[in-house]
């Protein structure tokens, strides 16, 4: 080990550091950026550190554009869709992992098949179904057409068969009928990859794009990438403005992120794996 | 003692020829209908639609619903804009799938040598893969700007040639592109990362035993043994690319210069929501969901004839 560290490593090292550098500069740029003032954008040469640390822009964002309003409604409809979402994988992943019923595979394939049609196919169908309800700009119209994803339910499939058969035969021979074997073994012995799901679809829903783009009109139910995408025609390229934003939108991502890592990329390796 | 044994007796029933413990198909028929209403509401039906309305003149501007055939497809396949779109979505994805695929490859072998902080390195390269599109574009615009943007200052202070980036009809759909692969590509990173280091140490070692080059190792031993995830990975890329959206609408909302960034996409999202044609729409919609079909299928095929030849 310690004769191949002092052979290979070193030329390896400082090009992966130089490329990491290079992902990792964009964020830099932002976070230094959202202090600078106007003069210290259009200043050449270009200025790489403002000029004060002042949080003029960040308020100016909220007076530019209904800042909170978006925040909240992201919060809002990426909460509701995760509780939504977790609850129909975990009952469907549950079913098809532990119960015998007539059609399963058929519904397994189906679900799997789901995955192949990107939502964009099925935009326009949705788009008018929704507003045959009467629910473009609504909280409901946003929510609801979001609330499926194969995804999770493979994902939770995956853990919940890696539970020992033991745990369920024991859990009948005490008389447990197979709602409170979910309820009382699944549930319990899944909290980490259940938690995994709800990050991925908490996260999946908190950049989602296209879906809140079509479906809002008004400026009051736009979700934060909505409103931040307004906000480029608006601010008309008030880029250290934008970038005050855009630390708003990324930061408490990036946090998340560096806390649940671990479970992040444990979860793409395992469904990506299987897939 | 016979409360134990009256639970225990099981109440089965037949379906289609199998036997079935009822309290299981019970279970399972309370558990899965909301998800089955979500898959007929949100999936089966809009599905169905999408075929049945690309054969009418569906708008939504002049309320007509008539049937008209091939219409729709006959004007598509005569549209310029629409080829163009095409054209965009293929040059986009192909050099995306090539440019992600070597270079993430690349670096997942790299990261898997004996070096340094390695941890953090993963974490670097993962982390614009969780951040928000429109929030990282944002600041991908500025980096674009042909006037105060870092890219051209850089360029014009080491003397090189600046561009226009996304204001040139050369240049746009090549920024967009870098934009992306600078998103994605910790994705794959990890994917490929975690197949090197399900690879059996003991295969390697017995390899350098037998004397075999580091490349002899990398070609013979670890690529072959990638190629499931290095197949899931194209499989993946090439559905995701073409559903690439929010950063071609954020960057260049009209489809950039002479319509020069717009992917088949965008093309939807104008014909439906800008022009209010639905009809039409859902007929690129089914032309944009064949070529991903078409394009996973023979991709599968090509794999499996790859698998075959090499044992």
């Amino acid at each position: 080990m310690a004769k191949k560290l002092k052979r290979m490593s070193i030329p390896i090292f400082l090009i992966l550091l130089l490329g990491s550098i290079a992902m990792i500069f964009p964020f830099v740029w932002m976070i230094l950026s959202a202090f600078k003032t106007v003069p210290d954008v259009y200043a050449y040469p270009p200025k790489w550190l403002p000029s004060s640390w002042k949080f003029n822009n960040y308020v100016k964002v909220f007076q530019m554009i209904p800042f909170a309003k978006y925040y909240f409604n992201s919060i809002f409809t990426s909460t509701v869709q995760t509780a939504i979402q977790l609850f129909l994988s975990v009952t469907a992943a549950y079913a098809l992992v532990v119960l015998d019923f007539p059609g399963k595979k058929f519904l397994l394939s189906l679900i799997r098949s789901t995955m192949f049609v990107p939502i964009v196919v099925t935009l326009i169908p949705l788009y008018l179904l929704v507003s045959k309800a009467k629910m473009i700009d609504t909280y409901a119209g946003i929510i609801l057409p979001q609330v499926f994803a194969a995804f999770t339910i493979f994902l939770l499939v995956s853990f919940f068969s890696t539970i020992p058969q033991i745990l369920y035969d024991s859990a009948k021979l005490d008389g447990c009928g197979y709602y409170r074997i979910l309820s009382e073994v699944v549930i319990p012995n899944s909290k980490s990859p259940i938690s995994t799901a709800m990050l991925f679809s908490f996260l999946g829903h908190w950049k989602s794009y296209t879906w809140p783009l079509i479906v809002t009109n008004k400026a009051t139910y736009r979700t934060l990438p909505i409103g931040m995408k307004y906000l480029v025609q608006e601010s008309s390229s008030e880029y250290q403005i934008m970038m005050a934003a855009s630390v708003m939108a990324i930061l408490p991502v990036l946090i998340v992120y560096l806390f649940f890592e671990k479970q992040l990329v444990k979860s793409i390796t395992l469904t990506g794996l299987k897939a | 003692m016979r409360e134990k044994s009256s639970a225990m007796r099981i109440h089965r029933v037949t379906i289609l020829g199998k036997r079935y413990e009822s309290a299981q198909v019970r279970a399972a028929a309370v558990l899965l209908l909301p998800t089955l209403i979500a898959i007929i509401l949100l999936f089966l039906i809009p599905v169905v639609q999408v075929v049945a309305y690309s054969f009418t003149n569906y708008n939504l501007t002049t309320g007509m619903k008539a049937y008209n055939g091939l219409a729709n497809y006959e004007y598509l396949f005569t549209d310029d804009r629409f080829f163009k779109a095409i054209r965009n979505t293929f040059t986009f994805a192909t050099l995306k799938l090539v440019i992600d695929t070597s270079l993430a490859l690349a670096i997942a072998l790299m990261l898997d040598s004996a070096i340094p902080l390695k941890k953090y390195l993963r974490s670097a390269y993962f982390a614009p893969v969780v951040v928000p599109v429109v929030a990282s574009s944002l600041i991908w615009i500025w980096f674009f700007d042909p006037g105060i943007g870092p890219f051209n200052q850089i360029l014009s202070a080491l003397g090189l040639p600046t561009s226009e980036w996304l204001y040139h009809e050369d240049t746009a759909l090549l920024s967009i592109l870098m934009f992306s692969i600078w998103k994605g590509l910790g994705y794959n990173v990890v994917l490929f990362l975690a197949g090197l280091q399900n690879i059996p140490t003991s295969y390697i070692e017995a390899a350098q035993v037998d004397g075999a080059k580091a490349y002899q190792v990398l070609f013979k031993i670890k690529l072959p043994l990638l190629r499931p995830i290095i197949s899931f990975v194209l499989m993946i890329g090439i559905i995701n690319t073409f559903k690439v959206f929010a950063e071609v609408n954020v960057m260049t909302p009209k489809g950039g210069p002479l319509y020069s960034t717009a992917l088949m996409v965008n093309y939807i999202y104008d014909t439906a929501f800008t022009s209010g044609r639905m009809g039409r729409a859902c007929s690129a919609s089914i032309i944009l969901f064949l070529i991903i079909f078409a394009l996973t299928i023979i991709q599968t095929k090509l794999d499996a004839r790859k698998t075959i030849s090499l044992e």
